[in-house]
């Protein structure tokens, strides 16, 4: 109907309807296109202004959540140095207990060991027995010349003979002197080797607590630089923090894969206690049984590792007093061996119940019953890790704490990210929309062209007759026409 | 006063973890019932150490707390006495095998001294089936019908009953071809659009499983 009104303009002239309404139109265009080229730039620009300041609020929002992560990352930082720190104070401690509050006794027995070794080397200190004072009698008497008298002869014999028996006597005196100096030695070596044992043993702790000294001194190091805030220190956080958080994953994947074995060790005998036909909520009864009694073991295992404040999920676990620390380590750590008992019976019944549908199952096949396996191995297998499951259990709370702490960081990061490339998103989308703006005007122009082409070309005749002195009321149509040239 | 009170706030924490969970617990029944029905009419008695061999995969596949019977299809079955052996199992793995043992015993019994019926009363043997399922309160409810879909009704009986078969499964095993389906293939295949009509029309689903191989297709949703 309206089709029909455009195209009977000119009755019987479609083609020429049509370029009428088209040249219409032109005019009309023409005539508004200030208005048209004012309210295009207006809606794009408002869109665009709009972008731009929804993408420096996200900005804003990106910059406080960078902010938030550092601020997170320095104080884990320095949680974990100063935790490094104590602990290592700790150790030290002990070591300086253990060692320095044993040094007066240690003195002791090293003065005694010294006072013992000095008493043993002086009485085995080598003392060569004297020659006989009347050696020098025999010499002179030896130097005496022969008168080739046979009493002298024998006086002399006599003399040798004694001096003789002298020299052996003497010999035999020294070489007990010597036995006796060489027992004393020997005597003196386990004292020796204890000595150097416990100057050893002091040794070791003195160098022991130099690497520590030195460790504390790097972590100390490390501790002012967080404390700073460095980027250097930022980076190594974020880096650790990223590490640990693929770690710890990793190791959780494995716990929920023990987790999913030590479920099925328990699901099917649990329906011989809580009925294989009850369900809650759309799941089996014995399944939810089995799983609240691994949950359990975990929770178990986290408040253990809590009491022991190997952990530090739950400030307020750790900060009880010491006495009801440790009746709640020995509580959880009896409950754990409880539900490690309970879970070998199950897995004790598991292997007899599976036994039966076998049996049944098969007898149902072949119509004869068939034997229970003689082997006793899986039953036992069964049995000793239903019993360790619990316990390994216990220790998914370490890789947990670190998952958490570290998450904190690489969620922060994620979301920073994701906030920066929502701001991007927004810039670039009120970019493509002030241009479009751009490109619209352009369009609109080109639309227009007949007109606009007219317009410019009395416009440079106006100008060009103005130049050459045209009249005056033609020279000011000119120079109108020329600043209006200009400010476009 | 103070172990009064503690007592007091105990029992409110029970209270306050017990009512979720009884508001949570699962009222739909997750229970399988199978009544099967066994032809014991003419060729069909020779057949049945093959429906034994159902009922076993079925006695294997059920699990506690599901529900099985085993009817013969007689000359008037809607009737009690036809109930070869019905049973629902124990919550307990080890005493419903204990059950299971007992009933395949039962079976193996009556498929060993089983007569040939005069008549084959189909329709009785349905809404047997209906009213023991419905009573076992299963919420999957099948029931078998080893037979070669063939009525044959004592004279007087009557049988034009509407069926009540509302979320109930039927399906026709092993529907053997009868010498004059042979010939004119048109009424096997009547046979079945007759009884798959009259399943659908009271509400339940009909399926043929006539490969003997393909038993977990049985109890397949």
């Amino acid at each position: 109907m309206t089709s029909s009104i455009f195209l009977s303009v000119v009755p019987g002239h479609p083609v020429l309807s049509i370029l009428i309404w088209v040249v219409v139109g032109i005019v009309a265009l023409y005539f508004a296109r200030s208005y048209a080229h004012q309210a295009i730039r207006s809606v794009f620009r408002v869109v665009r202004n709009a972008m731009r300041v929804a993408a420096r609020s996200v900005l804003i929002a990106e910059r406080n959540v960078v902010e938030r992560n550092r601020e997170v990352l320095l104080a884990a930082g320095l949680e974990n140095v100063e935790r490094f720190v104590e602990r290592e104070f700790h150790r030290v401690d002990a070591v300086v207990e253990r060692d320095l509050q044993g040094y007066p006794a240690l003195h002791r027995k090293l003065s005694e060991q010294i006072a013992k070794i000095d008493e043993d080397y002086r009485e085995s200190t080598d003392a060569p027995p004297l020659p006989p004072t009347w050696v020098n009698a025999v010499e002179a008497v030896a130097k005496i010349p022969d008168p080739g008298n046979n009493m002298v002869a024998s006086m002399l014999g006599d003399i040798h003979k004694t001096l003789v028996k002298q020299q052996k006597q003497a010999l035999a005196e020294y070489r007990e002197a010597t036995k006796k100096r060489h027992a004393l030695l020997n005597k003196m070596m386990p004292y020796w080797r204890r000595m150097s044992q416990t100057l050893e043993d002091v040794g070791k702790s003195i160098s022991g607590l130099q690497e520590r000294a030195k460790a504390i001194d790097a972590r100390m190091q490390e501790y002012e630089e967080i404390q700073r805030g460095t980027d250097r220190a930022i980076r190594m956080l974020s880096s650790s923090a990223m590490t640990q958080f693929f770690i710890s994953g990793f190791v959780l994947l494995i716990a929920i894969g023990g987790a999913v074995i030590n479920f099925n060790l328990i699901a099917l005998p649990m329906s011989e206690m809580v009925g294989g036909g009850s369900y809650i909520g759309g799941f089996r009864t014995a399944d939810v049984a089995a799983m609240v009694i691994i949950l359990v073991e975990t929770a178990m295992g986290l408040y253990l590792m809590e009491s022991l404040r190997i952990t530090r999920l739950f400030p307020v676990i750790g900060s009880l007093d010491d006495k009801l620390r440790v009746r709640m380590i020995w509580i959880s750590l009896s409950i754990l061996v409880i539900l490690a008992g309970v879970e070998s019976s199950l897995a004790f019944m598991r292997d007899m119940i599976a036994a039966d549908i076998h049996a049944l199952r098969a007898s149902l096949g072949s119509g004869e019953e068939v034997a229970a396996s003689p082997s006793k191995i899986p039953m036992i297998g069964q049995m000793v890790m239903g019993f360790i499951f619990p316990f390994a259990l216990t220790f998914v709370a370490i890789p947990l704490e670190s998952f958490v702490h570290s998450g904190r960081t690489v969620m922060g990061s994620a979301l920073a990210a994701f906030l920066r490339f929502v701001a991007f998103g927004l810039r670039f989308v009120g970019n493509v929309a002030y241009y479009t703006g751009a490109a619209l005007v352009a369009i609109y122009d080109l639309l227009i062209f007949p007109p606009l082409w007219i317009e410019n070309y009395v416009q440079s005749r106006g100008a060009e007759a103005a130049k050459s002195g045209g009249r005056p009321a033609a020279r000011k149509a000119a120079k109108i026409a020329v600043e209006e040239v200009s400010t476009k | 006063m103070k172990t009064c009170k503690r007592l007091v706030l105990f029992l409110a924490a029970a209270v306050c973890l017990w009512l979720p969970l009884a508001g949570c617990a699962d009222t739909t029944s997750h229970s399988t019932g199978v009544y099967m029905l066994l032809d014991t009419s003419g060729t069909y008695a020779r057949e049945l150490r093959k429906a034994q061999a159902i009922l076993n995969y079925l006695l294997g596949t059920l699990q506690p707390g599901d529900s099985l019977a085993v009817a013969r299809i007689d000359s008037g079955s809607f009737s009690e006495k036809d109930i070869v052996a019905k049973v629902t199992f124990d919550r307990r793995p080890s005493a419903s095998n204990a059950q299971k043992r007992a009933f395949a015993q039962k079976v193996d019994d009556f498929v060993k001294s089983v007569r040939g019926s005069a008549h084959t009363d189909i329709t009785g043997g349905l809404l047997q089936a209906v009213e023991w399922l419905n009573e076992t309160g299963a919420g999957r409810k099948y029931i078998l019908i080893y037979s070669d879909l063939e009525e044959d009704l004592v004279k007087g009986q009557v049988r034009d009953i509407p069926l009540q078969l509302k979320g109930f499964r039927v399906v026709a095993l092993n529907v053997t071809k009868l010498r004059t389906d042979n010939i004119d293939p048109r009424r096997y295949l009547n046979r079945l659009d007759y009884w798959r009509e009259r399943v659908e029309k009271g509400g339940g689903e009909f399926r043929v499983i006539n490969d003997l191989e393909r038993l977990e297709k049985i109890l397949a949703d």
